[in-house]
């Protein structure tokens, strides 16, 4: 291996991925570290007997029929140079947020939502078209905004606040790193990728989109290196200099990329940082379970992709500090997408969950908690779908302890700290965040902070 | 001197690459690429550098705007190719 190079990039998550191409694409000398022993990073994948598992994937945001121009699953695929059919994307059924007395079902045609405001919040119709024309319009992808409520901005449009709830729904659970609200900008990021662009799944899982960007980087004659865990950062006068890994190798570069997170990136070096303290670590986690089932979701009759639920008018979204939460939820049919190729039915529950009270479990508690995370997810779909499962022929629960073993994020954060860095510089010259801490989310998102890291910080001048 | 056609193959084929779906062989030469093919700020950047990276030839920031159509990227272009 060699010791000296341009850019070091830490993770080969979707981020890491994406700024290797580009990197080595314009002959940066790079080298991608990962602790792991295959990509992915939070998006990754596992097999258990002959099954295939999505560690993470229910759906991809920011769905466009092929020649849309000017959006952001465009953009990506021209920056990484990947024709759009090779993603084999398969668009949504439908959605729908589940509240008391109140369902909204959407698609990815907006029209249909507009439809079911006209239908059920008459009066909110003008509100909502008229934030839709505020979100079109406004520049989420500037690098430099600053934090603003985006409750204090929705609530100037939507006036009902059971609807307010409703919209804010899926666009936190899907991506915010806050609790109760959001930063508008990422609030107008998420709003665009799930209501105005849609779901839509790649064929074969998240593997597909994994294999894609490996191959690329293959092309460009650049490899992975797995299982290289950093132990530390060096800088020199402010500047970085070299990384040392737990193996002891010490390589020198100029740059580094890192995906790790903003306050776990912080922490690689010997010395506090002084931004150190005003990044604050995040607190939302969440228990995933997966389970097979014996039937597809369509034959137990279930019309949507994904559910988002919630028992109560209003919606809290925050550290439950309980184990789990089974007052919201999100309920995801990964084979109930317009194609399917299985031939199980297979069925997703995410609830809120705290890290500390995971964290705290001896491992015989831990097992029985994991099974009633189980249990409560078979209520949920019961609940939904009006049908009991049958017969389980398999399931797994990944809980917050899980998400903190292999991502390292303090208390298992899934979006990350709180404390984002648009433009990804932190106090040290050379030091760039991508990925999650750097506030693009979800699988377009990562691709898209990874790409334009590397474009700004790296390969422009 | 590479000839005027032989600049606008060269500049076709990054063009080809960069817009990726989009189909360049109806391009009108006198209208901006901008207005025939999805192409934003960062896609220019990637003509610029693919410029760099096969031929060795610079567009410092300040001549961006002589790559607006194939015209002008041709007129622009062909003495840097040398």
């Amino acid at each position: 291996m060699e010791k000296d190079f341009d850019v070091v990039i830490i993770g080969a998550g979707m981020s890491g991925l994406a700024a290797g191409i580009r990197l080595a694409m314009f002959d940066q000398k790079v080298c991608i570290l990962e602790s792991h022993s295959i990509p992915g990073g939070l998006n990754s994948y596992y097999q258990r007997g002959k099954r295939k598992f999505d560690v993470g994937l229910h759906a991809m945001t920011n769905w466009t029929p092929k020649g849309t121009k000017g959006k952001p699953l465009s953009k990506i695929m021209k920056q990484l140079r990947i024709p759009y059919d090779e993603f084999q994307l398969v668009p949504q059924k439908q959605s729908s947020i589940r509240f008391p007395n109140h369902k909204l079902t959407f698609t990815n045609n907006i029209q249909d939502l507009l439809d079911e405001v006209q239908c059920h919040f008459p009066n909110e119709i003008d509100g909502l078209i008229n934030l839709i024309t505020y979100i079109e319009g406004y520049n989420d992808t500037d690098l430099t905004s600053i934090y603003s409520s985006a409750k204090d901005v929705v609530s100037t449009f939507i006036k009902d606040k059971i609807l307010l709830n409703m919209i804010f729904c899926p666009l936190m659970i899907y991506g915010s790193a806050w609790e109760h609200d959001m930063d508008f900008s990422q609030f107008a990021i998420m709003f665009k990728s799930i209501f105005l662009e849609g779901f839509s799944r790649p064929t074969g899982g998240v593997r597909t989109i994994i294999d894609l960007l490996s191959k690329k980087l293959k092309q460009q004659g650049l490899l992975v290196q797995y299982k290289s865990q950093v132990q530390q950062l060096h800088k020199v006068d402010n500047k970085i200099s070299a990384i040392t890994l737990k193996n002891g190798d010490r390589i020198r570069c100029r740059k580094i990329l890192s995906s790790a997170g903003y306050r776990e990136t912080l922490n690689l070096f010997e010395e506090k940082l002084k931004e150190d303290k005003k990044v604050i670590i995040g607190k939302m986690s969440f228990t995933e379970s997966i389970l097979i089932l014996d039937k597809k979701p369509c034959e137990y009759g279930i019309e949507d992709t994904i559910i988002f639920t919630n028992d109560s008018h209003e919606y809290n979204y925050r550290n439950p500090n309980t184990l789990f939460d089974t007052t919201s939820s999100v309920l995801c049919f990964p084979n109930n997408f317009i194609k399917d190729e299985e031939d199980e039915g297979i069925f997703r529950a995410t609830m809120m969950a705290d890290y500390d009270c995971w964290n705290k479990l001896e491992k015989d508690q831990y097992k029985q908690e994991k099974l009633n995370v189980l249990e409560s997810s078979k209520a949920l779909f019961l609940k939904h779908s009006g049908s009991e499962i049958k017969d389980l022929l398999f399931s797994d629960v990944f809980t917050p302890t899980t998400v903190k073993k292999y991502t390292k994020h303090e208390n298992g954060c899934v979006y990350g700290s709180p404390t984002k860095t648009r433009d990804g510089t932190t106090s040290v010259e050379g030091l760039y965040l991508m990925g999650t801490d750097q506030g693009f989310l979800g699988i377009i998102g990562a691709m898209l902070s990874g790409i334009s890291m590397a474009n700004y910080h790296c390969l422009r001048n | 001197m590479l000839s005027t056609t032989e600049v606008r193959t060269h500049v076709l084929s990054i063009i080809e690459d960069v817009a990726l779906d989009d189909d360049v062989s109806q391009l009108q030469d006198s209208i901006a690429l901008r207005d025939q093919l999805d192409l934003d700020s960062m896609d220019f950047l990637d003509i610029v550098m693919e410029l760099k990276k096969r031929h060795q030839i610079d567009v410092p920031k300040e001549d961006y705007g002589q790559l607006e159509s194939m015209d002008s990227c041709v007129e622009y272009l062909t003495p840097k190719f040398s």
